[in-house]
């Protein structure tokens, strides 16, 4: 299994390293001749929204990163990633890649000082560490499914080939939430 | 510090990777930077090369300016305080900073002792300019480390010197014997535990940017290529005849650093860069100040 991981900015080695810890293969997508070569899944990593929107489009990458998902390939998007995915951004009009029915809220948490750690139940995988970084969350979810929730708020949730996740697998020891990836 | 706050501080300073910081005065510059990219800013009130031509002793910015950056921005905010000046970074702490810069390029208000950064629940970044001092910072509590350089001058010649200098000393400590580590400890003044650390994994612990002179995006390049996280542009950008080409090129450039035909795209009609000043003609290095 070959994964793209938008490398443009952020936390994207952490997650290349999670994917050759579950056996799978990863390369970095930069610019558009990365993204014309053959893979089975995209991840859209942690760093900051505005950056990687904004390269996205100046890259070229916007139009085949959309057609790609919407063509059906499996996407998972952390934190920022989150934020790409969401067709609205609450008190935002920015929409990124917007493939995804959710509606997120950016720095829902606050600043830095409102970062935390915690466990959670998961879907499908059962109780894992979620670690938030000035972390958003899904304000309403729509058609999606929703697959964790923490003090009531909505961190992940998925809608066929797209997850979403307002914390950063990549970052705990276990590698749960890639497997599920990897599975989709 | 609980250890659990020090992870978070460090993960943030990963999610920091791969982008520019850039350093801004007013909301109508955050905003500019932001709009060009920027994965965060550094509010202060004069930039390195204006503190530079006034002299006189510098401090932390007054905290409404700062608020009105964090107001003006979604991106996360950095600050500035002096060295040891525990009661500014209180202040910055109080205000919500995202990430408080005990730095060099304001005047320092301790000459023996940095801050116990320990004592904080918001991150720090700290100059360093080999990896003794890099230790040292993060021995003390700091979750990110930035090469010195030297501030607000335009020249890159200080900060390709600290990077080489932390590589070569990183390389050096890898390549010692189990038994040689506790005598660097020593040497270095750090705990042993650290240097095991870069003698297993080939790197600090938390994550590195360049700073200190990055003028163009061939210097944020060279700076990427020598093995720099991220880079922080303080005077570079506001200095310039265009800002937000030049912001927006930098930061292109250091997404694709090991593309040179890009980079070379990405070179072309900048507008005048900052003046700049060679590191021979100034009189004050920042960088010798706390060690």
């Amino acid at each position: 299994m070959k994964i793209g991981v938008l490398a443009l900015q952020g936390a994207f080695i952490e997650h290349e390293k999670k994917l050759i810890e579950c056996g799978a293969e990863a390369f970095e997508i930069r610019q558009r001749r990365d993204i014309e070569r053959s893979f089975d899944g995209l991840i859209l990593p942690g760093g900051e929204s505005t950056v990687i929107g904004k390269l996205l489009h100046e890259l070229d990458l916007m139009q085949p990163v959309r057609e790609r998902i919407l063509d059906g390939m499996p996407v998972m998007g952390t934190c920022a990633g989150l934020i790409l995915l969401a067709e609205h951004i609450a008190e935002d009009d920015t929409v990124h890649i917007g493939t995804m029915g959710i509606t997120a809220r950016r720095n829902a948490y606050g600043r830095q000082l409102g970062s935390f750690h915690t466990t959670a139940q998961f879907k499908g995988i059962g109780e894992i560490p979620m670690t938030f970084i000035r972390a958003p969350y899904i304000e309403d979810v729509s058609t999606a499914e929703i697959l964790a929730e923490v003090d009531g708020k909505t961190v992940a949730a998925r809608e066929n080939n797209q997850l979403a996740l307002a914390f950063h697998p990549e970052l705990d020891d276990s590698a749960a939430v890639h497997e599920y990836f990897l599975k989709m | 510090m609980e250890q659990n706050r020090y992870k978070l501080n460090k993960e943030l300073a990963q999610m920091l990777k791969g982008g520019v910081i850039m350093d801004v005065t007013t909301p109508e510059q955050a905003k500019i930077a932001e709009a060009a990219g920027a994965c965060a800013v550094m509010a202060l009130e004069r930039i390195p090369a204006d503190i530079r031509a006034a002299g006189g002793v510098s401090r932390m910015s007054d905290p409404k300016m700062i608020k009105g950056i964090q107001d003006a921005v979604s991106i996360p905010v950095m600050a500035k305080c002096r060295i040891g000046h525990f009661a500014e970074a209180q202040i910055l702490q109080a205000i919500e900073i995202d990430y408080i810069d005990e730095s060099e390029v304001l005047s320092p208000a301790d000459d023996k002792f940095h801050i116990n950064k320990r004592k904080f629940n918001v991150p720090f970044v700290c100059g360093a300019k080999d990896l003794g001092e890099a230790l040292r910072r993060i021995n003390e509590g700091a979750s990110m480390i930035r090469t010195k350089g030297e501030p607000g001058t335009g020249d890159i010649v200080q900060a390709v010197r600290h990077m080489r200098m932390m590589n070569s000393e990183i390389r050096k400590i890898q390549s010692m014997s189990e038994d040689e580590l506790f005598n660097e400890a020593k040497v270095l003044q750090v705990p042993y535990e650290l240097v095991q650390y870069v003698h297993e994994n080939g790197r600090i612990p938390v994550v590195n940017f360049a700073a200190g002179g990055v003028a163009t995006p061939a210097d944020a390049v060279l700076m990427m290529q020598l093995g720099a996280e991220g880079v922080f542009v303080g005077s570079g950008i506001f200095k310039s005849g265009n800002p937000e080409k030049r912001a927006a090129a930098i930061v292109k450039a250091v997404t694709n650093f090991n593309d040179s035909k890009m980079l070379a795209e990405l070179s072309e009609d900048l507008g005048e860069a900052m003046v700049g000043i060679n590191e021979d003609e100034i009189s004050l290095l920042m960088a010798e100040r706390g060690k």
